[in-house]
């Protein structure tokens, strides 16, 4: 196994992390198995990605429909910037709505983050035209990216705050997509390090405690990271902090972030004249069953 | 290492829409379930630091139950779970906790039926993995991702060594294990956690020891 970035890479030399990772889980079951269980997972990602296409709503009402509107805004022809981009955030925004709406996603590495990977993968397989067993090796890649940082910080908004969620989701992103446009391991710590360093600080502040807002729009925001700092990896920028060092801030910001702003719906803008009304609408109704999931 | 699988990472496949307060949850419920090895009647449970705050939002209230009932984290019926817990005669209440834990996400499960009586203290780590902290009086750490035995037992000497052996005859091997007790030569007990899934019939040997009081079983 390996316990940080600098190990991993340095096993990947020659491979892939995504190769790195794929050998140690198959350690537990088979290569096949492990393939056909990532394959799997991508299915779950697409299928979520359909369903908020044609769109949803939360139970709440807060959140849902936002992936369609960008949709349209794409085929509209009035946008800035590119196709792969807005697919991206689509997608992302897309997979978040399902989840808020209670229904099946993948969580990447968490619920409240699911949308960043899928939402950047799959608009880059679009563009790319790839397979799915690459896009499989690039979740691996993923994978291995999460299971560094989960074992050496932390990956739940109530531990460490958003960075620790969507910052996470949006280094692995990174990595991945890196890995999958043909970058060394080395590149795609590089590509890790920098979406992880802009994210530092990313508090866990969502209305009532439900993971919507700000959680599916900063989904988008991770995924735009991501993009970010796979096309600056890709071009041989380089973080000039280590990237293990990356991971040990981002913990030690996680610890530092005071409990209000780590899920508890206390502080942020869960504490601003919206968040409390919906604080006191949502808390005081108890649980009512969703008209369909 | 908390996290071993890139599964643990990539996962789980679940129902919304939060990995620690719903999918997360949905697994200590089931946990709860397991090791109380029966339908409950009444399931009081107890939420703790941000499951306190949040549990409303995240439908972290539904998904406890959903769990006790015996579902899935993908389960779609999970947002029925107050209906088909009505349905199925079980009846629950919940308690908002002041008191500051030790994480943020606990969670403390009381299930009854009858007589018996199962108390489990459980706390959601993130993306969807747990650990239960404590059962009954005792304090232990299980993932509950591994087969595992949960024997109960008198605290006296040799009862370690004669589980441990006929674990060994049946070619069971320890990944993890640990004991626990409430206090010298009372109650105690062992932890298990083991590579394959232990047979009935080295169960039953073993419960057959002296000293031995009970043994919880978890696939």
């Amino acid at each position: 196994m390996f316990t940080s970035i600098k190990e991993l890479v340095a096993q990947a030399e020659g491979t892939t992390i995504g190769e790195i990772m794929l050998r140690r889980e198959a350690e537990h079951s088979s290569r096949e198995q492990a393939l056909a269980d990532m394959q799997e997972s991508l299915n779950v990602m697409r299928a979520a990605v359909h369903k908020g296409m044609e769109g949803v709503t939360s139970h709440s009402g807060m959140t849902g429909g936002n992936a369609q509107k960008m949709h349209q805004y794409l085929q509209s022809g009035h946008a800035l910037t590119g196709d792969t981009f807005l697919r991206s955030i689509t997608y992302a925004l897309a997979t978040n709505e399902v989840n808020a709406a209670m229904g099946v996603i993948c969580a990447s590495p968490t619920a409240g983050s699911c949308g960043v990977l899928p939402g950047v993968l799959l608009a880059a397989q679009e563009h790319m035209q790839c397979s799915d067993e690459d896009v499989v090796l690039a979740l691996f890649c993923a994978g291995a990216i999460g299971l560094v940082v989960a074992n050496n910080a932390m990956i739940s908004g109530a531990a460490g705050g958003c960075q620790a969620e969507v910052g996470t989701a949006s280094g692995m992103a990174a990595a991945a997509l890196t890995q999958l446009r043909g970058g060394t391991p080395s590149m795609c710590a590089h590509a890790m390090a920098m979406a992880l360093k802009n994210m530092l600080g990313l508090v866990c502040d969502p209305l009532a405690g439900l993971v919507e807002v700000p959680c599916v729009k900063r989904n988008a925001a991770g995924a735009a990271n991501a993009l970010t700092a796979s096309e600056m990896a890709l071009a041989g920028v380089e973080s000039y902090v280590p990237w293990d060092e990356v991971i040990e801030a981002l913990y030690k910001v996680g610890q530092s972030i005071p409990l209000a702003l780590r899920e508890t719906a206390q502080g942020g803008l869960a504490d601003t004249e919206t968040g409390r009304a919906w604080k006191r609408k949502l808390w005081s109704g108890g649980w009512k069953e969703p008209a369909s999931v | 290492m908390k996290y071993r699988s890139v599964f643990d990472i990539i996962g789980p496949v679940m129902v919304g829409p939060s990995s620690s307060h719903t999918a997360g949850a949905v697994r200590i419920g089931q946990l709860a379930r397991r090791l109380f090895g029966r339908a409950p009647e009444r399931a009081d449970i107890h939420l703790y630091g941000s499951f306190a705050h949040t549990y409303r939002g995240h439908a972290t209230d539904v998904a406890l139950l959903a769990g006790v009932l015996g579902m899935n984290t993908d389960d779609p019926n999970i947002p029925r779970a107050f209906a088909l817990a009505q349905k199925s005669g079980l009846t629950y209440a919940f308690h908002a906790e002041a008191a500051v834990p030790d994480h943020p996400n606990t969670t403390r499960i009381v299930l009854t039926a009858q007589d018996a009586r199962i108390s489990v203290t459980g706390v959601s780590l993130g993306g969807g993995l747990v650990q239960l902290t404590r059962v009954d009086g005792f304090e232990l750490r299980l993932s509950g991702e591994n087969p595992a035995l949960l024997i109960f037992h008198e605290d006296a000497a040799g009862t370690i060594a004669a589980a441990t052996q006929l674990l060994a005859q049946s070619n069971i091997n320890i990944s993890h294990m640990e004991v626990s007790r409430t206090e010298k030569g009372r109650e105690a007990l062992m932890v298990i956690e083991t590579d394959q899934q232990v047979p009935p019939d080295t169960v039953h040997d073993i419960l057959q020891q002296k000293h031995i009081l009970k043994i919880v079983q978890l696939g």
